[in-house]
């Protein structure tokens, strides 16, 4: 009995097999423990569609809506400032909105599937602060040349009425336009889009 | 009596070793005997994270980590629990002290050069304790979801939504939700009370034994264990205890003396504790005019706003923290104090202080172009002290470095 040798390579053969089945386990029991920090199916059901009224929206009024926890702003510009948002453009960083985001309908120069009626996520590209809008011709903090835009307060990005991008400013890409659609001439609704939500 | 003690003692040291514990970490560890009030931040570093851990059980026990609940369960504590505006002042007071002493602790140790050989590990450890508290301090800080908590949540997270490819799914899954709700601030609870704390103390452990199978280093840079007597003590070493114990507790008075005018007297500190912002309960449709992080994350949220780029940003940001990780082997100097490491070496830790101090005012201050010009030569600089140490930290050292403590 006591004549037994140890066979070194099954022991290590054992060891490095048992070793690696542990590890396949652990990397198993990990998956329910890093999903249950997903967004649970009640926030996901929370990101439903919302539908704003804008009967009522004067022209350079914004109005805020509440969507999936984002601020989106209903903005109705005027005719004076569409005519300038269609002018300018050699001092924005994505003027054609090719590599921002926003829904097929809305890939034109007014960014908005009415010209007069823009929608946006109020979050900046940069860092998720909300910009402030600030409609008003070149006060004094933000210069001359300032047209009326929203102004990041959090890292300084500007952007014009349409949510296109200054160049030389920290965020990359233009504000975010929703899927959004019209239910009737003075009904939208956000976060769905050809009856998809 | 005493011989029923004694007993008692063997008893215990039969089945569970106290005697050796004792006597191997404070009866019979021998530290240099010339350290100097620098020496204090470790123990104090100490004190306060028991500070910490001691008021936020009892804070728990009022808090409720729910947005709908949490700002007002914080004014509850603030206004209506007995005693309850002292722990949370105790607390938040706490969390700027950790950083004041933490940093202190870290300069002590890169002017002595206690990160250099053999202590590179315990400087490892350290750095690590570092980036808990650093997310220890910034998950506890949205608990009481007042607006620079919301939005100062949503920034941070934010970057690591400038990952590329994986970085906005990495964002959704550390915030449970499209934006900072509910479920964020949950989390954040469970993370600040019970994850990040565990892993502090574990931490504090090992950065401590390290410490202790290396020895501590001294302001002379001098290795006190290469002259020992013959029972191995070392010659210019004293046991930890009762001398270094009981010259902490000197420390330990004057710190308490700021710590309890502070929290009596000024406990918001004019908005750098406790920012102005964070009285108006959290909304998510309105960013605050001015937001900018508490006065510990200054300087690194000033090189982040240096770089025009928001990816390149992050980077720059992460990269000024794992630089310090690579201490010990960028510094090629081969004297570890500052007292014998010549002007060059001199010179350049005076102009990163300066350059740290100065990322983090401006780190505080709404962007302008002064500050941003300023936010990018003192980041040149901070990147500079360390990634040119291997050429300028072995420039004019002093020839002569004493052998022992108090040999002129």
């Amino acid at each position: 009995m006591s004549e037994q040798v140890v066979d070194k390579r099954r022991r290590l053969f054992l060891t490095a097999a048992a070793t690696a089945v542990t590890g396949v386990g652990a990397a198993y029991v990990a998956v329910p423990f890093l999903s249950s920090m997903n967004p649970s199916d009640r926030a996901k059901a929370a990101g439903a569609p919302v539908e704003a009224d804008i009967a009522k929206l004067e022209p350079g009024q914004l109005i805020r809506v509440e969507w999936r926890g984002k601020p989106v702003w209903v903005l109705k510009r005027t005719p004076e400032v569409m005519a300038e948002l269609n002018a300018e453009g050699d001092y924005l960083r994505d003027p054609e909105s090719n590599e921002s985001e926003q829904p097929e309908s809305c890939k034109n120069s007014g960014r908005s599937i009415k010209p007069e009626v823009f929608l946006a996520v109020g979050i900046c590209t940069h860092l998720g602060c909300s910009p402030t809008f600030r409609p008003e011709v070149a006060p004094e903090d933000l210069g001359p040349e300032w047209k009326g835009g929203f102004f990041c307060p959090c890292h300084g990005s500007k952007f014009d009425l349409s949510g296109r991008v200054f160049a030389g400013v920290p965020a990359p890409l233009n504000l975010v336009v929703p899927p959004h659609e019209y239910i009737t001439d003075s009904r939208i609704i956000i976060g769905s889009e050809g009856g998809q939500a | 009596m005493s011989g029923m003690l004694k007993n008692a003692l063997c008893w215990m040291d039969d089945r569970f070793p106290v005697t050796k514990v004792w006597n191997e970490h404070l009866a019979e560890y021998y530290a240099p005997k010339n350290f100097n009030w620098m020496y204090y931040f470790g123990s104090l570093a100490m004190l306060v994270l028991v500070n910490q851990i001691i008021t936020g059980i009892f804070l728990t026990i009022h808090y409720k980590p729910d947005a709908k609940l949490a700002f007002d369960s914080v004014e509850y504590i603030m206004r209506d629990v007995e005693w309850g505006w002292l722990i949370r002042y105790m607390h938040s007071t706490g969390a700027s002290a950790f950083f004041v002493v933490v940093y202190l602790h870290m300069f002590r140790g890169l002017i002595y050069g206690s990160f250099k050989k053999p202590r590179e590990l315990v400087w490892i450890f350290g750095m690590i304790i570092y980036v808990a508290l650093m997310a220890e301090a910034f998950m506890g800080y949205l608990l009481p979801w007042g607006q620079m908590s919301y939005w100062g949540a949503q920034v941070i997270v934010s970057l690591f939504g400038a990952i590329p490819y994986v970085g906005e799914d990495l964002a959704l899954w550390l915030r449970g939700d499209y934006v900072i709700s509910d479920a964020t601030l949950n989390r954040f609870f469970a993370f600040h009370v019970i994850a990040i704390p565990l892993v502090l103390v574990i931490l504090v452990f090992m950065h401590i034994v390290a410490l202790h199978a290396v020895g501590s280093n001294n302001p002379e840079g001098i290795e006190i264990k290469k002259h020992k007597d013959d029972k191995g003590v070392p010659l210019d070493g004293i046991p930890f205890h009762p001398y270094y114990s009981v010259k902490d507790l000197v420390g330990v008075a004057v710190f308490l003396f700021f710590f309890a005018l502070i929290i009596f007297y000024m406990p918001e500190m004019g908005g750098y504790f406790l920012e102005h912002a964070n009285f108006i309960p959290a909304n998510p449709l309105k960013t605050p005019d001015h937001i900018a992080p508490v006065w510990y994350f200054t300087p690194f949220y000033a090189v982040l706003r240096a770089v025009p780029d928001k990816f390149l940003g992050v980077v720059a940001m992460g990269a000024a923290i794992v630089v310090l990780f690579l201490l010990p082997w960028l510094d090629r100097g081969v004297n570890k104090s500052i007292r014998y490491r010549g002007p060059v070496f001199k010179a350049a830790i005076v102009a990163f202080v300066i350059s740290f101090i100065g990322l983090g005012y401006f780190g505080m201050q709404p962007v302008t172009p002064v500050g941003t010009f300023f936010s990018r030569f003192f980041s040149i600089v901070y990147f500079a002290f360390f990634l040119l140490m291997p050429f300028y930290s072995n420039l004019a050292q002093d020839e002569y470095v004493p052998e022992r403590v108090d040999e002129k």
